[in-house]
């Protein structure tokens, strides 16, 4: 016998009216997430299953790939949404604009050409520096379109008074930045306090002003994924327009169980307000072939919306190289060397 | 779609495309074999004849024939085994292991040709034939390389049980062969296996390349065909033993056929496993879980999670995440690398699930599944999900063996328990729940072979995989599963029968005056039955007289009947949890006080003995004191094992209790033969219904007295004296009896085999007499192995 639709029982109707129930997914323009009071309740009520957790992130990238054409296209779509970073301490403003400059075109005009993707307009999400950089970032990138986001609040350890780290952020949105990623103080996590970290995220918020601000938890400091979980939602509460995993500067970064674990808490949160949260995963994503096992991730997880760049980032620097690689090695069939891409 | 969409397009879409495996390979080496298999026997193909067709149910084509094995191919490929065998067993434990070892290496350097082989032939995606299924086979190889390696020293006193048939299923060919090929090899059998019909080409290939990798010529035998093969392989006298996996239904015939042929035999069987949700588990987590337990294989999975039992207070929640979590399943080409499910695996099949669903809409269940279609070429169904499902629903009862998953709602944890078990099968059970108290008190309640605690259908070769109740007997994998190919390397033996006769003078003198003194003593003694703690008249009202050695009537015994075993199992049955929970430590002081209580009586036993069987009364006595005492010792000793899987967490095998075990004592030995048996099952934790020696049945009546002095729980032990080979058929019936171990004649182990099929209740039948005062074979690990079944609980942690 055969199966069609048609002699299926497809309650199609049932699956619209309770999807909603819930929310649509958000439309081209995504409304800030204001934030919540503070729900401990609901804070507390989560927990992860560590074991389970790490199995289901162990089968997205074997579940899930893409070939061809369709792995170029989604190696582009890639690039779009990389905040493309440098956060040393030996930056200068001769290699931000160099970044700048990469951001911008990122891809060779031959590649661009062969991919038939010259009207596509890519180039990365963001530049990220420090905030001493954030001029010369600004100047650089001027129009084009590009934001310049600044890490802030005492990056990485957010550890300075509190006062400074607020005026710094003050100080990074005049300067010019647009998105601001703040730390928090992962005591608060370790101890329990989310009064505090809720406090403190929100105060964050509040200085931020209409620069969007990301969230970074430093996961790799949380010691469970279970405060994992507690960390998101408290700084979506507290109004973060993304969370973001690290700093980059952990031992261990983005891993696709603690940003399984993020994901689901953005999703949870999107069905309990209706506000979409974006998610950046930061830290040791260098190759294509990783960075397409996040995307597979999201577009399962939280679905297709959340591919664009103003739900999600990569923090990553060497990817956009690998990147630019795998696409010459699809449009020429030989696999490319990195000293053949323009430098970052 | 015509034109394939461009970079821009899909970088518009983010869309999946097509990721196709290519089957090239696989179909190349089909093609060096002309598409046309024959058998593989004694190392070589037989010429291929009586042929059908074998499809690829993703597409529907066919991909090659394969030969129809007749009742003399059974018969050449079990002399090809026979022949095999001597030198097969002769050899070391150590130059098994290297040819085991040699077979996992093959299976890794040949993993891709096996992974498309079997996605071809049986619908299966490829992701879990290359990820799950090969890995899996190379592992289990490598397991049983270590067992052959250390059977000498791990298992002594045993040997290979001989030749072996094997009938293996279509869902998962390749590994099912592993499981069953792998400890029969590391054993010292030689094997004749056949594939299910539908899927028998990686089985072709594996004897192929097995021969290839040095296996010996006769050791491993192929045949295909369908049912009538199987059905001649199982009839066949030159087979030893048997192990299948299958449909209960098919177990049952095989159980039937092989009624009283003395085949060693082990069932893999159907099952209809529970999936219980607690509210305090991780929700997201859970989905998942339920997608691994009935997307998995399309669901085509003896221990696939079909019933979903859910805490109510998080159930609507819980069936919100799954139908959008069902949304994004894929089902497609299982060639394809980013599908979840692929094809099923025959028309036949797809046939019957689209009909149980339909009947389960009929029944009043809702029916759930996602907005999109699967492909219309091929035999495809979509994930399927029931809400509002009630016990008595047929979807809810029967082995739907699909995509479909039925779920309904509990409210304490005992309702969870009482929904997991409300089932004749017994396989697996999922438990999720983030309280370890909870999820570590449910696991050990679930009547199932293996429970995974937040986690599911995992597997690996050193935990013992296989079933309770009519999910069938027998475990594969682990140390558990060695013991379905062994057998002890020294025959039982009946007493010598000179020894016999050199006591009977003496018994006679002794003997006679103990007649006498019988009926000369004026306060008549009668024996009743015992049941659930009270002496118990019989419910026909006739009695069986009871002679003596001599000849001369000594007794009587009360005539029990079917309502008298209903009785006792209807009392062994309501004592069966507690004397279950109860500790070793509190089991062992009630035998030791048995015994203490015959010890005080060894005298009058001893005469009663002697007067009943002209035997040596006092040793027998003293050797059931002994006996109870051995079991005492093991009460708080039979201990389970932890295995090492590659888990980050535990998998604790116990060894738990049967449940109620009906026994039919042996005649010989009378107090002795008795309590060997009943001994280790109550020392395990068992209570049994039991049939004493139809000839001489006092010393059993006598001792119910010193079982009311020693307080053992009313219920535990059951004893109903009359005609064996009836009560025993009786007992076998009975569906609420878990095993039936029965001593006695030839037809009495067949009509008892035979009866066992209703519940598929574990039988332990023999009509080889032990000599029961031989502690080597009257007492030990084989009887404490009858007594308990091993659960597999796998416990990941981590936080």
């Amino acid at each position: 016998m055969t199966i069609t639709r048609a002699n299926l029982h497809l309650a199609t109707g049932d699956s619209e009216r309770r999807a909603g129930a819930r929310h649509q997914p958000p439309g081209d323009h995504v409304e800030r997430n204001p934030g919540l009071p503070l729900d401990l309740d609901l804070v507390l009520a989560q927990h992860v299953n560590k074991s389970a957790a790490e199995r289901r992130a162990s089968t997205i990238p074997t579940r899930r790939t893409v070939k061809k054409q369709w792995q170029a296209a989604w190696q582009l779509r890639a690039i779009t949404l990389i905040d493309l970073t440098t956060l040393s301490g030996d930056d200068t403003p001769g290699n931000v604009r160099r970044l700048c400059a990469k951001a911008m075109h990122p891809l060779r005009a031959d590649l661009l050409k062969a991919l038939g993707a010259e009207s596509l307009h890519v180039t990365t999400g963001a530049v990220c520096v420090y905030h001493a950089l954030v001029p010369t970032a600004v100047d650089a990138l001027k129009g084009s379109n590009i934001p310049v986001a600044a890490v802030s609040t005492g990056f990485p350890a957010g550890l300075s008074p509190f006062a400074t780290r607020l005026a710094e952020v003050r100080e990074s949105v005049a300067a010019g930045a647009k998105e601001i990623d703040i730390v928090i103080t992962r005591a608060h996590v370790l101890t329990g306090d989310w009064n505090a970290l809720y406090d403190e995220v929100q105060r964050f918020r509040e200085a931020c002003g209409s620069a969007h601000m990301k969230a970074i938890l430093a996961t790799g400091d949380l010691a469970t994924l279970t405060n994992v979980a507690r960390a998101s939602m408290v700084a979506m509460m507290a109004g973060a327009d993304f969370i973001k995993t690290s700093t980059g500067k952990e031992t261990v970064n983005a891993t696709l169980p603690v940003s399984l674990v993020m994901v689901r808490m953005i999703r949870d949160y999107f069905e309990r307000t209706g506000y979409a949260v974006g998610y950046k995963p930061a830290g040791g994503i260098r190759s294509a072939k990783n960075a397409l096992e996040y995307l597979y991730l999201i577009k399962e997880e939280l679905g297709d919306r959340w591919l664009r760049p103003d739900l999600f980032r990569f923090g990553a620097s060497g990817l956009l190289t690998d990147i630019e690689r795998q696409l010459e090695h699809f449009t020429t069939g030989r696999y490319a060397a990195a000293h053949r891409q323009p430098m970052v | 779609m015509n034109t394939p969409p461009s970079v821009s397009d899909i970088f518009a879409s983010m869309d999946y495309g097509p990721s196709p495996e290519s089957d090239k390979p696989a179909l190349a080496w089909i093609a060096a074999h002309n598409g046309s298999f024959g058998h593989f026997i004694h190392g070589a193909w037989t010429k291929p004849k009586a042929t059908f067709n074998v499809h690829n149910p993703a597409t529907a084509t066919v991909i090659a024939k394969v030969s129809q094995g007749s009742a003399a191919d059974v018969d050449a490929a079990v002399a090809a085994a026979r022949k095999a065998l001597p030198a097969w067993r002769a050899m070391s434990g150590h130059q098994r292991a290297t040819h085991l070892y040699a077979l996992a290496r093959a299976m890794q350097r040949n993993a891709r040709l096996f992974a498309v082989l079997e996605t071809i032939d049986n619908g299966k995606s490829i992701r879990e034939t290359r990820d799950i299924d090969i890995p899996l086979v190379a592992r289990h190889f490598y397991h049983h390389a270590g067992w052959a390696q250390l059977l000498e020293t791990e298992f002594p006193g045993h040997t290979g049980a001989g030749v072996v048939g094997q009938i293996i299923p279509w869902n998962f060919p390749l590994l099912m062969l592993a499981w069953k090929v792998a400890p029969a090899l590391a054993a010292g059998c030689t094997i004749v296996l056949k594939p299910a019909e539908f899927t028998p080409l990686t089985a072709l290939a594996f004897a192929e390349i097995a021969a290839e990798a040095g296996l010996p010529a006769g050791v491993l035998n192929l045949l295909t065909g369908d049912g009538a093969t199987g059905a001649a392989l199982v009839d066949h006298k030159g087979v030893d033993k048997l192990a299948f996996t299958g449909s209960t239904d098919v177990g049952r015939i095989i159980r039937k056929a092989t009624a009283g042929s003395g085949k060693k035999l082990s069932l893999e069987l159907g099952g209809k496993s529970p999936f219980i949700v607690f509210e305090d588990a991780d929700l997201d987590s859970v989905v998942e879980g339920v997608v691994d337990a009935i997307w998995f294989n399309q669901g085509q999975v003896c221990c696939a999670g079909s019933r979903l039992l859910m805490q109510e207070g998080i159930a609507e929640r819980l069936v919100d995440k799954l139908r959008a979590r069902m949304e994004k399943l894929r089902v497609g080409s299982p060639l394809d690398k980013a599908v979840d499910m692929g094809a099923i695996v025959a028309p036949v099949q797809l046939e019957r699930i689209a009909a149980l669903v339909e009947q389960g809409k009929q029944e009043g269940s809702e029916c759930w599944q996602p907005s999109w279609a699967v492909p219309t070429k091929g035999s495809f169904y979509p994930p399927t999900l029931f809400t509002n499902v009630a016990p008595s629903a047929t979807i809810a009862q029967v082995e739907i063996f699909g995509p479909v998953l039925v779920s309904m709602t509990f409210r304490t944890p005992d309702e969870a328990v009482a929904l997991a078990n409300n089932t004749p099968f017994g396989l697996a059970a999922s438990v999720w729940s983030d309280n370890i108290n909870l999820a570590l008190d449910i696991a050990p309640k679930i009547k199932a072979g293996v429970v995974w605690v937040n986690c599911t259908n995992l597997f690996d070769a050193a935990a013992g995989f296989g079933g309770y109740r009519e999910s069938g007997y027998g475990r594969e994998g682990g140390r558990e599963g060695m013991w379905e190919y062994l057998k002890p390397s020294a025959p039982l033996r009946a007493p010598a029968k000179v020894a016999a006769a050199k006591t009977k003078g003496k018994a006679v003198v002794a003997a006679k005056s103990r007649v006498v003194s019988h009926v000369s003593v004026g306060v008549d003694r009668t024996s009743k039955l015992f049941i659930g703690g009270k002496q118990a008249r019989p419910d026909s009202g006739y009695s069986l007289p009871v002679k003596g050695f001599a000849g001369a009537v000594i007794g009587e015994v009360g005539e029990g009947s079917r309502k008298d075993i209903r009785n006792a199992v209807e009392a062994a049955r309501g004592a069966a949890g507690s004397w279950a929970r109860a500790s070793g430590h509190n089991r062992a002081q009630i035998l030791y006080y048995i015994a203490e209580n015959l010890s005080a009586r060894a005298a009058e036993f001893g005469a009663r003995i002697r007067t009943m069987t002209g035997g040596d009364g006092a040793a027998e006595v003293e050797a059931s004191i002994h006996r109870l005492f051995t079991y005492a010792a093991w009460a708080d000793k039979w201990d389970g094992q932890v295995h090492q899987t590659p888990i980050r967490g535990v998998t604790l095998a116990m060894n738990e209790p049967l449940g109620v075990v009906g026994i039919a004592a042996p005649a010989a030995s009378p107090l002795l033969g008795w309590l060997s048996y009943v001994a280790p099952a109550i020392a395990c934790g068992n209570t049994v219904v039991t049939i004493p020696s139809e000839s001489h049945p006092l010393a059993v009546t006598d001792f119910y007295q010193v079982l009311e002095t020693s307080d053992v729980p009313a219920g535990v032990v059951n004893i109903v004296t009359g005609r064996t080979d009836e009560l025993a058929k009786t007992l076998a019936e009975h569906d609420d009896v878990d095993a039936i171990w029965f001593s006695g004649s030839r037809a009495g182990v067949t009509a008892c085999e035979l009866a066992s099929i209703g519940n598929m209740k574990q039988t332990w039948c023999e009509w080889t007499p032990r000599d029961w005062a031989d502690p080597a074979q009257g007492e030990g690990r084989a009887f404490l192995r009858h007594a308990t079944q091993v659960k597999n609980i796998w416990i990941p942690y981590g936080e």
